[in-house]
């Protein structure tokens, strides 16, 4: 199915939000300081991911794609996966601050 | 260079982002462990469908060929390079913002 790769990032985010609700982790409520943190993420990684396509060193099976594919042959999914996944990891750390204010994490 | 070298350097490099570069030292902190023990979980079941499904192939030439979950031992370095950097960018923007206003808006 040619959304696969597209609905296991969905999932990701989907299965994060309600940290946003419940536990007020406030990522995407600072949009600026999200994107800052991500944008040089997904620049970083995208451009090894382009590298090792190029290098051959892994290739995307286009059956599970949805077909867009940017400059230096990267999948769509593949720099939404360098925004979806960091974006995961912010509020996974927001959350465990969220209920262990005492665990100081360096920007108090 | 291959993958298992490329992932190697990665790891070195987002270390030395955290402690040296932006001295966050998350590397140092009992909620950057648990947060990453977290995303370790979810990247393992991620990186498995991706590996399973066989969405994505490696060159067996580029990989040191052990695998955990489908996905091979690389992608958990890769990933824990890309929480640690991303992880190390936010507290840093966190911090940088603290210091220069009331922090009301961090």
């Amino acid at each position: 199915m040619r959304l696969t790769y597209l609905l296991i990032l969905a999932a990701c985010l989907i299965g994060t939000a309600p940290l946003e609700v419940f536990l007020r982790t406030r990522v995407y409520a600072r949009l600026p300081r999200l994107a800052g943190a991500v944008l040089p993420i997904a620049v970083v990684f995208g451009a090894w991911d382009i590298a090792a396509i190029a290098a051959d060193w892994w290739h995307y099976d286009t059956r599970y794609l949805v077909g867009v594919t940017l400059p230096g042959r990267l999948p769509l999914e593949e720099l939404l996966f360098f925004i979806v996944i960091p974006t995961c990891a912010i509020l996974t750390l927001e959350a465990v601050r969220a209920r262990k204010p005492h665990w100081l994490i360096g920007d108090e | 260079m291959n993958y298992t070298l490329s992932v190697v350097l990665g790891v070195l490099a987002a270390g030395a982002l955290d402690l040296i570069v932006l001295q966050t030292r998350l590397l140092r902190r009992k909620a950057f462990w648990t947060a990453y023990a977290i995303v370790l979980f979810f990247q393992l079941i991620v990186n498995g469908l991706l590996t399973g499904l066989k969405i994505v192939r490696y060159d067996s030439s580029t990989i040191i060929g052990w695998r955990i979950a489908y996905a091979p031992v690389e992608d958990i370095a890769f990933g824990f390079a890309m929480a640690l950097a991303t992880l190390s960018l936010w507290v840093w923007l966190g911090r940088r913002a603290a210091r220069t206003t009331s922090g009301a808006d961090r």
